[in-house]
């Protein structure tokens, strides 16, 4: 038996019903709305590459936090719930920064003997991934084997 | 409803009442044991499980030690020393002590701390044990096709180009980690929603403050584990390109994601170590907790803390120095919390009327090694130092100080803490405490020999060695078998105690004041006699202990 | 013995509870709470998960940012529009299932339901589309990759986490609709109704999940150039 006027109805938690229809079908509306903002934004040219990325996930996140208040009643929920799932983003956030540090900081002191990284970042040349010319520096020669003419991928 | 007497604080050794009907004897069919959903039962059967691992483990490492008596060869080649060492850490960190006090002592114990029937999701509950039994089987499995050779910690390049049932071993760990975790979701669950009323998060038994930091790790870390499983095994078939430089990809990645479920995994491991200890030192000094919020919020701190220091394994690794010297300063932080506990431990025995009975023996052997262990970490964490010391049996020697002194003595003195409300029968104090000054001795020497030859260059994981190491070798090869010795007595001590026919040991022989100890022994099936209300702190030893209420048992008023 | 060995059965006739509620909760309401707990922490545990591979996807996009840019242009970002569509939609069908089932409107729960199923299949049939097409061009994971196209050395990378996520991203798809199809089934015989709706909300968390990771795929996928 639905009623417009949902306060009447009780629910197990004894507290009057949040949301309903209309509160929905707006933030339905209103999600729409931002993903077609998110694929008109990514058509624009922002000046530098990581522009994009930034604004796309920040639409993104704005989108997520809508789903989460409203559709997953965080809104309305006692704030354990919210909590749980905030204090999983921050450490997922910590799970990125740190390797995100250390990958971009490997370079900043130079020993003496550094001959460079062991792999190359992609370089632009059009050929196939695995096991061709990739431009990677040979492999050591296994110990007590010849040293061959170009360090051998055995795949 | 019970007035405070002075009789109930006695054992009833001596009067061995009729048995009465409990969580062991009623419905006691094999079908009803495999579908159960008591938390009891289930405790019961993680206990046997783990404990079962255990020993298959621990005599792993006696082979290993058995080897390693010479440089030479004596009846392992090197390939299959490899594959021995690799199976007792994965065994060991995997199969039990993940697990151990968690499910096996946590499940047991932590419903009726909280005066609740039963757990959050009883039925996730046994869900669980069945992923553990199947995690377990496809690890054998894996053991059975040949055994891996990787280490426990699963490096890339090389375990991701190694021949071997690498990838099964891996899925198996992936299963296992959702054991992990579902128990991880009901314990938290359970604190939050089902406890007593008037017990309010200050009103806690330290252990479950202990327990609770414990879940939400293995709810927060565990999966992490999971996806760096899928992850190596992907690499493995289908060559994705994530962690090998040949690809692309970075080897380091590897382990900063097997690193970020890992290290938060030994506060998993510890901290349910502490909770037993903070359990046994105010029942077994008369006296209320020192620094009650101190140990409590300490629990949750190392928990915290513990996810921010990972880095901390990967020194030598590659890592960039920035990153190293940011997971150093966090290490030393994360040294704190613990050291907050191990003075308001000590200062809680202080002028206490200390009983010296077996639980409390192991708890003292709990601080002294625990100390140790710790301490030596502190060494770890410089980076300086670790350049030396990694990768040496200096990191072995402290890790079993702080896992096996730490984790696995609390375990044990837990269980014998537990043991009279878990079965209501007493095991032989006598025997039991000599086993515990074996175990105790036999550790050291096993250990501190490897502190000395480690911090001497012995590197760990090595079949053999230079001559001048063999003097510590062969100490701790005699150590590990008066450790074995220690261990396998006082599981035979526990053991012999169930051939007895009544239940002598009391309902609360140790005379605590946590709520598990006002139900009778072992308890019934749904744990308590209506719904329990908390009258007392749960160290309170100003009052008598509330007495078991069961309406037709032993007790009455 | 004691009382409380008492069967819900028993206690619904004798002592009018809820047959629904548990032993060993003491009333619907903590039981309804604690299972919102304990959803979210599963929940909690998904988000590493995925986020797991959301991160080696943002390290190796930071390592290998012309190939990925280069590899993007594979992907047609209409049908990963039309896929974000379609389950925001599904979302607002399941978030009015949850709304049906706390108002006992049982015909609209059973409706609501069913049209999430439904937008759940429609994501999937575009998905299998997708990766029929990835299949014919060889733009497949790591070892398969076949491509011949002209293309950067590290694009199969790009496409090891395109095939890993969405695929994982699928298999909790089709894990919903399989779970979604149950809650069906108990709806038509009238399983839920205002006091006891729990399994339909959280459902409707994991769906919700569900729908979140993908906000966060389709960007990173369909749309970075």
């Amino acid at each position: 038996m639905s009623q417009h006027t949902h306060d009447s109805h009780s629910s197990p938690s004894g507290h009057h019903l949040h949301g309903g229809p209309k509160v929905y079908a707006t933030v339905l509306a209103i999600l729409l709305a931002l993903t077609l903002i998110t694929i008109g934004a990514s058509k624009v040219d922002f000046g530098s590459p990581s522009a994009n990325v930034v604004i796309a996930l920040i639409i993104a996140t704005i989108k997520a936090t809508i789903v989460a208040l409203w559709f997953m009643h965080l809104k309305y929920d006692k704030p354990i719930n919210g909590m749980i799932f905030a204090s999983t983003l921050f450490f997922l956030a910590l799970f990125f920064a740190y390797p995100y540090i250390d990958a971009n900081s490997r370079t900043d002191v130079k020993p003496s003997n550094w001959k460079g990284p062991a792999y190359m970042p992609d370089s632009g040349s059009a050929v196939r991934g695995i096991g061709a010319n990739f431009p990677v520096r040979p492999l050591p020669p296994p110990p007590g084997s010849k040293p061959a003419e170009h360090g051998a991928e055995k795949h | 409803m019970a007035n405070a007497t002075t009789t109930t604080t006695q054992t009833r050794i001596g009067t061995a009442p009729p048995p009465h009907l409990n969580y062991l004897t009623e419905n006691n069919t094999l079908k009803a044991w495999l579908t159960t959903v008591d938390h009891k039962r289930l405790g019961l059967m993680y206990l046997g499980a783990v404990m079962s691992f255990f020993f298959i483990a621990g005599a792993l490492a006696l082979l290993l030690r058995l080897e390693l008596l010479t440089p030479k060869q004596d009846f392992m080649d090197s390939a299959t020393y490899n594959k021995v060492f690799t199976l007792h850490g994965a065994i060991m960190v995997f199969l039990f002590i993940i697990p151990s006090v968690p499910a096996a002592l946590g499940n047991f114990v932590l419903p009726l701390m909280l005066g609740a029937k039963d757990v959050a999701f009883p039925r996730l509950n046994l869900a669980s044990f069945y992923v553990y039994c199947t995690g377990a089987v496809m690890a054998l499995a894996a053991i059975i096709l040949g055994g891996v050779d990787t280490g426990w910690t699963f490096y890339t390049p090389y375990s991701t180009t190694t021949d071997g049932p690498v990838g099964l071993m891996a899925m198996a760990v992936f299963v296992l980690g959702f054991s992990s975790i579902f128990t991880g979701i009901n314990f938290v669950a359970t604190v939050h929603k089902l406890r007593a009323p008037g017990m309010g998060w200050f009103q806690l038994p330290l252990f479950v403050w202990g327990i609770y930091a414990t879940a939400l790790i293995q709810v927060l870390a565990t999966p992490v584990l999971g996806i760096t499983a899928v992850l190596m095994v992907m690499e493995r078939a289908f060559h994705i390109g994530i962690f090998d430089a040949r690809l692309g990809g970075d080897p380091v990645l590897f382990q900063h994601f097997f690193w970020f479920y890992s290290h938060p995994a030994v506060y998993i491991m510890i901290l349910p170590g502490m909770a037993i200890i903070s359990e046994i030192i105010p029942a077994f000094s008369k006296k209320t907790m020192f620094g009650y919020r101190a140990i409590a919020f300490s629990s949750v701190s190392i928990a915290f803390i513990g996810f921010l220091v990972w880095g901390h394994h990967m020194f030598t690794s590659g890592q960039s120095d920035l990153a190293s010297a940011i997971f150093a300063f966090l290490t030393y932080l994360v040294a704190i919390p613990s050291g907050i506990k191990i003075w308001n431990w000590l200062a809680t025995m202080y002028q206490g009327s200390i009983d010296m009975r077996t639980p409390m023996l192991y708890a003292m052997s709990f601080l002294i090694l625990f100390a140790i262990g710790g301490l030596t970490g502190l060494y770890l964490g410089a980076i300086s130092v670790d350049i030396h010391l990694h990768d040496t049996y200096f990191v072995v020697a402290h890790f079993h100080y702080v896992m096996m002194g730490g984790t696995v003595i609390a375990f044990i003195g837990g269980i014998h803490y537990w043991w009279p409300k878990m079965f209501g029968k007493m095991y032989n104090e006598r025997l039991a405490s000599i086993a515990c000054w074996i175990v105790f001795i036999g550790f050291n020497v096993t250990f501190l020999n490897q502190f000395m030859m480690g911090s001497q260059g012995m590197p760990r994981r090595y079949w053999t060695y230079l001559p001048e190491f063999q003097k510590y070798h062969i100490g701790s090869t005699i150590g590990s078998w008066i450790l074995g010795f220690g261990l396998v007595m006082a599981a035979g001590v526990l053991l012999a105690s169930l051939r007895k026919k009544e239940y002598d040991a009391g309902d609360n022989p140790w005379g605590s004041r946590t709520m598990e100890w006002e139900t009778i022994s072992p308890p019934i099936t749904h744990n308590f006699e209506g719904q329990p209300v908390l009258r007392h702190g749960p160290y309170d030893f100003r009052v008598e202990p509330t007495p078991a209420t069961v309406a037709g048992g032993r007790h009455s008023g | 013995m004691s009382s409380q060995v008492i069967t819900a059965d028993h206690e619904a006739h004798a002592h009018g509870h809820d047959p629904n509620l548990q032993h060993h909760f003491a009333e619907m309401e903590q039981q309804f709470e604690c299972s919102k707990i304990g959803m979210w922490l599963f929940l909690a545990t998904e988000v590493l998960l995925f986020g797991g591979l959301f991160v080696g996807y943002g390290l190796m996009q930071g390592q290998h940012s012309e190939a990925f840019k280069s590899a993007h242009h594979h992907l047609d970002w209409r049908l990963g529009a039309l896929n974000t569509i379609v389950l925001l939609i599904s979302s607002f069908t399941m978030v009015m299932a949850v709304w049906s089932a706390q108002t006992s409107n049982q015909k609209a729960l059973v409706r609501n339901l069913a049209l999430t199923i439904g937008c759940a299949c429609t994501f999937m049939v575009v998905k299998f589309f997708e990766y029929s097409h990835k299949y014919h061009e060889g733009l497949l994971p790591g070892a398969f990759y076949s491509y011949t196209g002209p293309h950067q050395n590290a694009e199969f990378v790009f496409f090891s986490f395109y095939f890993m996520m969405t695929g994982l991203h699928g298999i909790h798809v089709t894990a919903g609709i399989v779970v979604l199809t149950y809650l069906l089934i108990q709806a038509r015989k009238g399983a839920y109704n205002s006091s006891y709706f729990t399994p339909i909300d959280l459902t409707g968390l994991y769906w919700h999940l569900v729908d979140l990771i993908w906000i966060y795929l389709f960007p990173l996928f369909y749309l970075i150039s």
